[in-house]
């Protein structure tokens, strides 16, 4: 008798995320059957890659650049242990390109441009932009929802890659300039060992999936938010919450498919 | 022969859950060129009638029929058709905040026309010179007044000549200068345009001088209807409260509770 009470609850709460999946995933077929608007008149789609990855340039590359040095620094001190410094250069790389370029990319960009989306479509919600689209007869998801979603997929590898490249300089800085490793085996051991398949093209490959997975979760939680302040605020919370939880969980499994067995580079 | 109304509701019904009906049983006729209030308390359902007009939201039974068309039976295509023949202004505009004024009014344009640029820009203006904000085209939203998003508001809800227009609250929080510019508006575009307005409202002194008809809604019926003057004669008791705001009659100013003496423990419960 006395679990009853809790275990309807659970049900219930399970029920109801169970449906909002359900919700979720339609919404998304719905949104990807109505992205015509968003190709064809591109440049709806060119001004929302300027609010969601051109505005996010500034805390990528920092972030990058000091992400960089500190792996520099930290594997430095590993390296020289066993007298293999000069390999720095395939330690900075790899971390990067691999792992460190998309998850961070991502977890900032979740942060910066996810939330961003999210707020301005639950308050455009707030205050009656979305119904009024609708009653001028204009589909919000076509016109409002699918040029963000094509700006933050298209946006996210971007920024993965400019991540990672200004790492790698943040990386050199500290390890060549500051410490001095040898600047040619810095970065000819970087080219021989970083594959374009296997290392670049999977950590791109990761950075698309992340941007489809945070900028689908923004949108929806803004479609999706309650027409209130309150409603705008916990939408926004959980677009950064449930991203970065998507992003970490995904490159788990992305990792696992392209770095395990016989394909590690 | 007479022309079939813009607007028929038929007996609908509507809840946005069955335990709590929102319309019950509303019949509502509006013929073409007048301007129609609907007025009534908060909740009392004139916002919903007007979502279905709208075709926002299905009636749970009845028929509403809009422009010759049963709303409850189009699909989305033609739902968005139906629209573009409507034009809506909400309660606070809702203006969209990342374009100008004038790109705001040249929204409905841009989405549903062709027209060259030369042709928006001269509707545009001339939508903006109709409600006396042609000056104000290169403004933000965030740059209005209430009054003034209201007007840009009015311009982008006529941008397509519609034949109906629907005000949603439209008086909420003006200056009475701002008021009185939005009523003549409402008239005056009204007419010009031969569309058919409807005004949902609880502003009863600014609203009955200038609406052609009026109908009263409380508890989700409409409870009265007619030409302005007759229907405030007619010593309905809920319209006769409504009007002088008076504070009870056939809305109680207290809602429903035990007996006072039982609440404060004078008396036992019964």
């Amino acid at each position: 008798m006395g679990l009853k009470e809790p275990l309807q609850r659970f049900g219930h709460s399970m029920t109801e995320r169970i449906l909002r999946l359900g919700f979720a995933a339609r919404f998304f077929a719905y949104m990807l059957l109505h992205s015509g608007t968003a190709l064809r008149r591109f440049h709806l789609t060119i001004r929302e890659i300027y609010f969601a990855g051109v505005l996010s340039l500034i805390i990528i590359l920092v972030s990058g650049l000091f992400v960089g040095m500190v792996l520099a620094l930290q594997g430095y001190e590993t390296l020289q242990r066993y007298g293999s410094s000069e390999a720095l250069g395939i330690l900075v790389a790899l971390s990067l390109v691999r792992e460190l370029g998309p998850v961070v990319a991502g977890l900032l960009f979740a942060s910066r441009a996810g939330s961003a989306i999210t707020a301005e479509i639950g308050l455009m919600k707030a205050t009656e932009q979305i119904a009024a689209m609708e009653m001028m007869a204009v589909d919000p998801i076509a016109r409002v929802v699918a040029p963000r979603f094509w700006a933050g997929v298209i946006s996210m590898p971007l920024l993965a890659v400019l991540f990672s490249a200004m790492g790698i300089f943040g990386g050199y800085l500290v390890g060549v300039q500051l410490i001095g490793v040898d600047e040619g085996a810095f970065w000819s051991q970087m080219q021989a060992k970083v594959d374009f398949r296997n290392d670049i093209l999977n950590g791109v490959i990761k950075s698309v999936v992340f941007g489809i997975a945070v900028t689908w979760i923004a949108v929806f939680e803004g479609y999706d938010a309650q027409p209130t302040a309150e409603g705008v605020s916990s939408a926004t919370t959980r677009t950064v919450v449930t991203s970065s939880l998507a992003i970490l969980a995904l490159d788990f499994v992305l990792t696992a498919l392209m770095f395990t067995g016989g394909n590690a580079g | 022969m007479p022309q079939p109304p813009i607007v028929d509701i038929d007996r609908v019904s509507f809840g946005y859950d069955v335990a709590r009906p929102v319309l019950h049983d509303v019949t509502v006729r509006m013929p073409q060129g007048k301007v129609f209030a609907i007025m009534g308390q908060s909740g009392c359902g004139k916002t919903t009638l007007l979502r279905i007009i709208g075709g926002a939201l299905r009636p749970t039974s009845g028929t509403a029929r809009v422009l010759g068309m049963d709303v409850a039976s189009l699909d989305t295509g033609e739902l968005y058709a139906l629209r573009r023949k409507m034009g809506m202004l909400f309660q606070f505009g809702a203006l969209f905040t990342d374009l100008s004024v004038y790109d705001n009014v040249a929204f409905p344009l841009h989405e549903h026309t062709d027209l060259p640029a030369g042709v928006i820009r001269d509707l545009v203006l001339l939508k903006l010179e109709a409600v006396g904000l042609r000056g104000a085209a290169q403004l933000r939203p965030s740059e209005l007044s209430g009054g003034m998003a209201r007007r840009v508001a009015l311009a982008r809800a006529i941008a397509l000549d519609p034949k109906l227009i629907m005000y949603d609250e439209p008086f909420t929080a003006l200056d009475p200068i701002s008021l009185g510019v939005v009523t003549r508006l409402i008239r005056r575009l009204n007419d010009s345009l031969g569309a058919t307005s409807i005004v949902v409202t609880h502003d009863v002194a600014e609203t009955l001088p200038f609406v052609d008809h009026v109908f009263f809604m409380a508890d989700g019926r409409v409870v009265a209807e007619g030409l302005p003057a007759e229907v405030v004669r007619a010593q309905v008791p809920f319209v006769t409260q409504f009007v002088h705001g008076s504070l009870d009659g056939a809305v109680p100013f207290h809602f429903p509770a035990p007996a006072y003496p039982v609440d404060l423990g004078l008396e036992a419960k019964v």
